[in-house]
C-alpha cells in the first residue's frame, strides 16, 4: 500500500515541467493567443519528442505505453503552463478510441501517426453528453449527416474522431467534401473547439463501436480526467502565483499576506485544492486498476475539479487586487482555461447527475 | 501508486473481521460518539486489548498489548471497527497517554498508563481559560510551590467532561517572570482534590458536556509535574498534537455519508423518494466528491507516515475540511428530512436517535473546538503556504 506517485512518474513530471518552463513561457501562451492559432506547434513537437502523445498508446504501435495516472500528470503540466496543444483530444480521447473500438487496420494507420505527432486528431462527442443547437450526427452506409457542435481541437485537426447516434464512434477526414469546419470564438484561446458540419460525408466506423456504447462512454470518462488533471494543474499555478503576490505586494506598511483576509483565502485555495490531487491520482490510477469504480471516479473528479477550480480562479484574481483582471498579468489564462474545462464533456450538474446513474441511485 | 494490501494485511483484515462477526454483539451501544471519551465498558475494552485492537502499541508493562507501531494495522483496526459500526477501544486517553509515555518518569507512566488503559482512570483536559482561548500562552491560572506542593489558584472553561473524569492535565503559570511561553508547567491531579469546583456548561445541544473548573487554594504534589518546571507549553504541545491528529477520520466521514444515502433511498416526501429529488441529490453528490477528495488525501498522508515522511499540505488541511465536511453532511440530512429534521430529544418520529441535530450542532463546536477553523487557516498559510505572520501588537496597544 503506497498511495505516491513512483521515481519514474515524478520524473515524467519534472522533465515536462522543466521543458513547459522555458519552452512554452506565458510569451509564448500570449502570441499564439493574440494570432489565434490552434496550437503552438513548437511546443507541441518538442512534446513528441518527450513522447506525450504516445503515452497511452502501446509500444507497438509506436507509443511509450504508460497509463491513466502519466496522462494525468502530463495534463496537469500543460494546464500548469496553459499550454495551447490538443492533447486532450489527440493524445488522449483518439487514441483510447482506436484502441477501444478500432480495427487492426485502423490502429496499425493510425496510432503511429498519433503518437509521432503527425496527425493531430479532433474529437466530438458533445452530443451524446448534451446536445444543443443541433439535432444531433446520424451515420448510415458511411456516410454521417448532421453538425457535431464543440468538436474539441477540431478546427485544424488532420483528423476527426466523431460520435454519431446510438453512440458509434466514426473516423472522418475533415479535407474530404461534405464537410464543413465553423472555429467556435471561446474565451480560452489556449484551446480550441469547432462546429462541424457532415453532408453525406464518408466516415469510417469503429467496428467495436457497433452496438456497444463502452467505447464513447471510454472516451468521455479519459476526456473528463485529463480536464479535471488539466483544471489541477492550472488552478495550482493560480494558487501559487497568489501566494507570491500576497508576499511581495505592500499595502499599509506590510505585505497583504500578513493580513488574515489575504492570508485565509490563500489557506482556501490550498485547502480546496490540495485534496483534488489525491482525487486526480486514484480516479486515473482506478481506471486501470479498480475498474468499477472508474467511471465514478472520472465524474467525481470531472466535477469537483470544476467546483475547485472555479473557487481558486475567482479567490487568486481576487488576491492579486486589480492587477488580476488586467491582459499585462495575463492570470486571465489561467482564469479562462479553468472555465473551459469546467463547461466542456459536461459541466458539473449534468457529471455529477452520471456519476447518480453510475451508482443506481436512479 | 499500489492500493493493494500485502498478503500479511490482508489476513491481518480478515483476522480483525472475523473477531468482529463473532463478537460485535458484546460490544456497548455507542449513545453519542463524543471524540476523546472513552465510550465502551470495561470488559470490551479489555478484550479488545487482548486481541491487539485496543491500546495496540502501548508496552505490555503499561497494560497495553505492546505491539511494534504499524500505521497501516492501526488503519485497517479503525477501518473494520467503522465498517461494522463498533464502537472503537481506546487507548486510556489519546492526549494524556502519549504525553506521559513520551515525556512521563517511570513512577508516573506506571501510575498513569494502565489505569488509563483499562478505563478505570478517565481524563479532562484543562487548557483554555475565560481569557486565554485561541491565545492559550496567555492563560493565568497560577500554581505556586509551598513546600512539596503546587497551590493552584485560576479557571479552566470548555473542559469536556470534567464532571465524570477521575484525573485533569492542566496547564499553570509557575513562572510568572518568565516569558509567557515559557512561564508555563503542566501538572496532572485528581478531581477530588480539595478545593476544585465544576460547574457545568449547558451547551446549545442541552447537554451538560462542558463545565467550568474553578481552582481555590487546590494542593497538588510537587511531583506531579510532567515535563521540567517552565516546559509545560512544550509538552501540551505534544498532547495538541496527537488531539489533532485524531480529528477528521475520512473513513467516518464516507460511513455517515453512505447513512445519508440508505435514509434517502428510505424517505420520502409527498410519495417521492428523498434520492429521486434532483436538488437533494445533487447536494449528496457534490458532498461525495469532497468526501472523496479528503479519504484519498487522507491514503496520501498515511502514506508518508508510513514512509517517515512529513506529509506537508495534506496533513495541514486535516482539521478545517474534516470538520467542516462534517458539519455540513449533518446540515444535508436535516435539509431533506424537513420539518422531521426539527425533532429532537427522543420526539415521536425522530429519525436516527436524533444523530443528525446532534451532529449538526457537536460539529459546530468541533469547527471551533481543538484550534479554530481561523487558527487552522493562519497554520495553513504561515506553516504551509509561507506567508508572514501578523506583526505582533506591543504592549498592547494595536499596531498602527
Amino acid at each position: 500500500m503506497d498511495f505516491a506517485l513512483s521515481e519514474e512518474q515524478r520524473m515524467l513530471q519534472d522533465s515536462i515541467s522543466g521543458y513547459l518552463d522555458s519552452g512554452c513561457p506565458l510569451t509564448r501562451v500570449r502570441e499564439v493567443a493574440e494570432a489565434r492559432d490552434d496550437r503552438a506547434d513548437d511546443v507541441w513537437t518538442e512534446l513528441t519528442n518527450l513522447g506525450v502523445h504516445g503515452v497511452l498508446i502501446d509500444e507497438d504501435y509506436g507509443g511509450v505505453g504508460l497509463g491513466h495516472l502519466e496522462a494525468a500528470l502530463i495534463a496537469e503540466a500543460l494546464g500548469n503552463s496553459v499550454a495551447p496543444v490538443p492533447y486532450v483530444a489527440s493524445s488522449i480521447m483518439a487514441p483510447t478510441a482506436l484502441a477501444a473500438a478500432g480495427s487492426d487496420e485502423q490502429k496499425e494507420t493510425w496510432l503511429p501517426r498519433i503518437a509521432g505527432g503527425e496527425t493531430v486528431v479532433g474529437v466530438g462527442v458533445t452530443e451524446q453528453i448534451g446536445r444543443r443547437e443541433t439535432k444531433g450526427v446520424t451515420a448510415s452506409g458511411g456516410k454521417l449527416n448532421g453538425k457535431a457542435m464543440f468538436v474539441l481541437d477540431g478546427a485544424s485537426a488532420d483528423m476527426l474522431v466523431i460520435a454519431a447516434d446510438e453512440g458509434t464512434l466514426h473516423l472522418v477526414n475533415p479535407t474530404e467534401s461534405g464537410i464543413t469546419r465553423n472555429k467556435l470564438k471561446t474565451i480560452d484561446r489556449t484551446r480550441s473547439v469547432a462546429e462541424i458540419t457532415f453532408d453525406d460525408a464518408d466516415a469510417e466506423v469503429l467496428p467495436g463501436s457497433i452496438h456497444n456504447r463502452e467505447p464513447l462512454l471510454t472516451i468521455i470518462d479519459v476526456g473528463r480526467m485529463a480536464l479535471a488533471a488539466d483544471t489541477l494543474g492550472a488552478a495550482q499555478s493560480m494558487l501559487d502565483k497568489a501566494v507570491d503576490y500576497a508576499k511581495e505586494r505592500r499595502q499599509f506598511n506590510r505585505v497583504i499576506g500578513s493580513f488574515q483576509a489575504v492570508k485565509h483565502m490563500c489557506s482556501e485555495m490550498a485547502a480546496e485544492l490540495e485534496p483534488c490531487r489525491s482525487l486526480v491520482w486514484y480516479a486515473a490510477h482506478a481506471y486501470t486498476a479498480i475498474p468499477e469504480e472508474g467511471r465514478l471516479m472520472a465524474c467525481h473528479a470531472k466535477a469537483h475539479l470544476a467546483e475547485v477550480g472555479k473557487f481558486v480562479a475567482r479567490k487568486s484574481t481576487e488576491v492579486h487586487g486589480g492587477m488580476g483582471i488586467t491582459d499585462l498579468l495575463g492570470l486571465h489564462y489561467w482564469f479562462k482555461r479553468i472555465g473551459f474545462n469546467r463547461q466542456l464533456l459536461g459541466a458539473p450538474e449534468l457529471v455529477r447527475e452520471e456519476a447518480a446513474r453510475v451508482q443506481e441511485w436512479v | 501508486m499500489d492500493l493493494e494490501y500485502s498478503p500479511e494485511y490482508r489476513a491481518f483484515r480478515d483476522e480483525v473481521r472475523s473477531f468482529l462477526d463473532e463478537n460485535k454483539h458484546r460490544a456497548p451501544n455507542a449513545t453519542r460518539m463524543i471524540p476523546g471519551r472513552p465510550n465502551s465498558a470495561k470488559d470490551w475494552q479489555q478484550l479488545l486489548i487482548e486481541h491487539g485492537y485496543a491500546a495496540r502499541t502501548i508496552p505490555k508493562e503499561y497494560g497495553g498489548y505492546g505491539a511494534e507501531p504499524d500505521i497501516l494495522k492501526t488503519r485497517i483496526i479503525a477501518e473494520e471497527f467503522a465498517r461494522a459500526r463498533v464502537p472503537p477501544g481506546h487507548s486510556g486517553d489519546n492526549r494524556l497517554v502519549p504525553t506521559v509515555l513520551e515525556l512521563g518518569t517511570e513512577e508516573q507512566k506506571q501510575w498513569l498508563v494502565p489505569p488509563s488503559v483499562r478505563g478505570e482512570m478517565t481524563w479532562c483536559q484543562g487548557y483554555s481559560e475565560p481569557g486565554s482561548g485561541s491565545d492559550l500562552a496567555s492563560l493565568s491560572t497560577k500554581a505556586e510551590l509551598d513546600g512539596d506542593e503546587w497551590v493552584i489558584n485560576g479557571q479552566k472553561i470548555w473542559t469536556s467532561g470534567a464532571q465524570n473524569a477521575d484525573m485533569m492535565f492542566c496547564l499553570v503559570r509557575t513562572e510568572p517572570d518568565a516569558p509567557r511561553h515559557n512561564g508555563i508547567s503542566y501538572l496532572v491531579f485528581s478531581m477530588d482534590t480539595p478545593g476544585i469546583e465544576v460547574r457545568p456548561l449547558v451547551s446549545m445541544m442541552g447537554d451538560a458536556f462542558f463545565n467550568e473548573v474553578f481552582f481555590t487554594d487546590v494542593r497538588v504534589p510537587k511531583d506531579q509535574i510532567i515535563g521540567k518546571r517552565g516546559e509545560g507549553w512544550f509538552v501540551a504541545n505534544t498532547t495538541l498534537r496527537y488531539e489533532r491528529g485524531g480529528l477528521g477520520d475520512p473513513n467516518e466521514a464516507e460511513n455517515r455519508l453512505n447513512r445519508i444515502v440508505d435514509m434517502m433511498k428510505r424517505e420520502t416526501v409527498s410519495g417521492e423518494r428523498l434520492i429521486d429529488n434532483p436538488v437533494y441529490r445533487d447536494r449528496l453528490l457534490k458532498l461525495q466528491g469532497q468526501i472523496l477528495a479528503m479519504k484519498f488525501n487522507g491514503m496520501r498522508v498515511l502514506s508518508h507516515n508510513i514512509k517517515g515522511e512529513e506529509p506537508g499540505i495534506p496533513r495541514w488541511i486535516v482539521k478545517l475540511n474534516g470538520c467542516e465536511l462534517n458539519h455540513q453532511m449533518a446540515g444535508l440530512a436535516i435539509d431533506i428530512l424537513g420539518e422531521l429534521g426539527l425533532l429532537y430529544d427522543g420526539s415521536d418520529y425522530l429519525r436516527d436517535g436524533g444523530f443528525w441535530q446532534a451532529r449538526y450542532m457537536l460539529d459546530l463546536g468541533l469547527i471551533i473546538g481543538g484550534g479554530t477553523a481561523q487558527i487552522q487557516k493562519n497554520m495553513i498559510g504561515e506553516r504551509a503556504l509561507g506567508l508572514p505572520k501578523e506583526p505582533k501588537v506591543q504592549d498592547g496597544r494595536t499596531a498602527a
